[in-house]
């Protein structure tokens, strides 16, 4: 119990943990302002184009995009430039063949890679033009006058709701876009808490170790009770931080509520709507405000208390094993380097699972998600991201028993490795090693 | 009256024996030494009275009764290697410490506080254990061993890396200790400090235990009948004197006097050898040589390892 609260409070008051806990928060909140600001303001680089355009369909036609402005110029020009663009005032060329009205083909010639998103919004800009050339031929040739507008509304996107039936008959509306983010994220952060404290309770470790100080401890207290008061307290330390985290998140939605008051969220899909239109979809304001209220209905939907039930399970189950086993490398080596090579074996498995996370996440039901969530090791990372899609009853069950068992047997071997290495110093320690201090008997 | 015991303890590590039938016996009040050459099976002993590790066999007593886990709050323990966390500051470290060994935080305050002012440390309350030196925290250390007021302490190799000052402190507040009622055992190789402190010695070498008994009886047996006679006269003459019973072990010569080294071959009475003398010098002073402890231990290790040797001499 104290060592529990000593190992709290010296967490705790660290310094690296008060900075942890507010810059996390604040990376992500940057990481994805970067993220969006990046995307935003990517393209400043301004850039002329020469254009020869053997077809002549387009002369005079093509607006600048964005920073790049586009100038035509004739073949000579072209033939001469082709050899030596370099030097040139120009950063490609595009050249519009004579036969791209059947052939569908241009080029551009550039010494450098062009951003493959310019190279798209050209794209789309030459066949809008040319579709709606065809189009044009079309309703002329048809001679109905306002074909287009008819053209226009037979235009359809159908969404599919997906709807799920319980086993008590009752149909609820569930979302493969929500259950993937909700499935990838739980996945990575049970991932990045495992990871973390279970480092965090190995370093612990091996700083008593290398202090010499263990052999005074553990002669008032049992290496056990160490032992668990260590990876206890550590948890502690990291609900501690999920906590600030959620407490903080919170506030800020509050804040963030009474900002957005229902006539604000008005506005909000208002401009969502304007901007739609501008992209040439049809949304009524109606629809913007029920895609809004659909995801709020599907995230209900989502089976909330099993999903917090299991996070929190496979969080502490996952992090008793992961944290049990690195506590005991810990123990069992003498420096920073030895531990190294004895980590990535035990963490392989958790790295495995953030691999296979996204083909999870794509198909919860595969045979990789199977025995990715059956399998101990992987388990706590690769259920929860099932989890979310919904699980069959007896493999949610199936899996949790055999973490418990993994996670049993993981403290028991981790005690024994841990009670034999703690008092061993200057022997280099190697798998076989290990598994004789596990058959002994004290 | 015995306060601690280990009886026919044993134990076995994968390869090696680390202690065959080893008992002992502690009596309260007194210091016990522990000794041994390196690797003997000392702080294995140690560590199994520390319920650190478990004996294969044999068993502990405590004031009679039979050890528990629960005893270990009665035991101060200083290891041979030992260190403090580096981070942590020192009052803040010892009352940790002192709680662990079950004190309630308001004694553990209170105590400290006195040993802090006994060994001139009140200052380092608030500092980090890093930024002391090696001397100071050691006594920061020691301190931390004896603040629960432990009925058994026990020290090994107590003296290693001590300076002379802190050694000399050291040795005082042991004695100090036994003087309140408390029993120490102690490991060392220091045999000075054994033959200054120690009651009571047992010797184990490879695993068994090989002397035990009261430090002054040990020196006694261990004593190979040599004496130390200062004189006035002539070398030549107690030489001659002196005949086959007799041998010279080494001799110096001097204006004032002459001294001599002479070992009793045989046994006999220590008239013998005087009547022997006396008529060939002028006797200043006559002294049995009884051995340091550190010839005590080299003579007994040498013994049990060539047990051969004592039968040839």
């Amino acid at each position: 119990m104290l060592i529990l609260q000593q190992e709290y409070l010296k967490k705790v008051k660290k310094k690296s943990f008060i900075i942890l806990t507010l810059l996390v928060p604040l990376l992500f909140v940057g990481m994805f302002a970067l993220i969006i600001f990046l995307s935003m303001h990517d393209d400043k680089q301004e850039r002329t184009i020469a254009v020869y355009d053997e077809s002549t369909l387009f002369l005079g036609e093509l607006e600048p995009e964005g920073t790049t402005q586009f100038h035509f110029i004739p073949k000579v020009k072209y033939d001469t430039l082709r050899t030596n663009l370099k030097g040139s005032e120009f950063y490609a060329i595009l050249f519009i063949p004579e036969n791209v009205y059947s052939n569908n083909t241009a080029q551009i010639i550039s010494e450098k890679q062009l951003p493959i998103d310019l190279i798209e919004r050209i794209a789309r800009r030459l066949s809008r033009f040319i579709e709606n050339d065809k189009r044009q031929k079309v309703i002329d040739e048809a001679g109905i006058p306002d074909l287009d507008e008819r053209l226009a509304e037979t235009r359809t996107t159908v969404r599919v709701n997906t709807l799920k039936v319980s086993e008590t008959g009752e149909a609820r509306k569930s979302s493969s876009e929500v259950a993937f983010i909700a499935s990838y994220a739980m996945g990575f952060i049970i991932y990045f808490f495992v990871f973390m404290y279970g480092a965090s309770v190995m370093r612990s470790v091996m700083e008593e170790k290398k202090n010499r100080i263990v052999e005074v401890i553990i002669s008032s207290v049992k290496p056990f009770q160490l032992m668990t008061g260590k990876i206890i307290g550590t948890a502690l330390v990291g609900l501690t931080q999920v906590g600030i985290w959620v407490i903080v998140g919170l506030i800020l939605l509050g804040v963030g509520q009474s900002f957005f008051t229902p006539e604000s969220a008005g506005e909000m899909s208002q401009s969502l709507m304007e901007s739609s239109q501008q992209m040439g979809s049809t949304v009524s304001q109606d629809m913007a405000n029920n895609q809004v209220a659909d995801i709020l209905e599907l995230v209900g939907n989502l089976n909330l208390p099993l999903i917090l039930f299991s996070f929190l399970f496979y969080f502490l189950a996952g992090y008793l094993m992961y944290s049990s086993l690195l506590g005991a490398v810990g123990a069992a080596v003498d420096n920073e380097e030895d531990s190294q090579q004895m980590v990535f074996p035990i963490t392989f498995p958790l790295i495995l699972a953030i691999m296979i996370l996204f083909p999870i996440a794509r198909n919860p039901e595969g045979p990789i998600a199977f025995w990715g969530s059956i399998i101990p090791f992987t388990s706590p990372v690769a259920m929860l991201a099932r989890v979310p899609y919904g699980v069959p009853t007896w493999e949610l069950l199936l899996s949790m028993a055999l973490l418990i068992l993994a996670t049993v047997g993981a403290i028991w071997a981790a005690a024994k490795i841990y009670k034999t290495g703690l008092l061993m110093y200057g022997k280099k320690v190697n798998l076989k090693e290990l598994i004789k201090w596990l058959r002994y008997k004290n | 009256m015995e306060l601690f015991s280990a009886r026919n303890v044993n134990k076995v590590f994968a390869t090696t024996r680390a202690l065959t039938n080893v008992s002992i016996s502690v009596k309260k009040q007194s210091i016990f030494g522990l000794l041994g050459p390196n690797g003997a099976g000392k702080t294995t002993l140690i560590r199994i009275i520390n319920q650190i590790t478990a004996p294969d066999e044999g068993e502990l007593f405590l004031e009679g009764r039979k050890m528990r886990q629960a005893d270990v709050a009665h035991i101060g323990y200083l290891p041979e290697e030992r260190g403090l966390y580096k981070k942590m500051k020192v009052g803040e470290q010892a009352v940790y410490l002192a709680q662990l060994k079950g004190m309630s935080r308001k004694d553990a305050m209170q105590n400290l506080k006195k040993w802090f002012e006994r060994f001139e440390m009140n200052d380092w309350w608030n500092k980090k254990v890093e930024e002391l030196s090696k001397g100071m925290q050691q006594k920061v250390q020691f301190v931390t061993t004896v603040v629960h007021q432990p009925q058994l302490l026990i020290f090994d190799e107590p003296f290693s890396g001590f300076d002379p000052i802190n050694a000399n402190l050291l040795k005082r507040e042991i004695l100090r200790l036994r003087d309140e009622g408390a029993t120490i055992i102690f490991s060392t190789h220091n045999m000075g400090s054994v033959e200054e402190l120690c009651d009571h010695i047992a010797l184990i070498n490879k695993s068994v235990k090989i002397v035990d008994g009261p430090t002054n009886e040990i020196r006694q047996k261990y004593k190979s009948n040599v004496f130390e006679v200062k004189y006035k006269g002539n070398f030549g003459q107690v030489d001659s004197a002196l005949g086959y019973r007799f041998k010279i072990l080494e001799h110096t010569e001097d204006e004032k006097e002459n001294k001599i080294s002479i070992q009793y071959l045989n046994g006999g009475s220590n008239n013998e050898l005087l009547q022997a003398i006396i008529p060939a010098a002028e006797i200043i002073s006559f002294e049995e040589i009884i051995p340091s402890m550190n010839d005590v231990f080299i003579k007994a290790v040498q013994e049990s390892n060539n047990p051969k040797i004592q039968k040839d001499e």
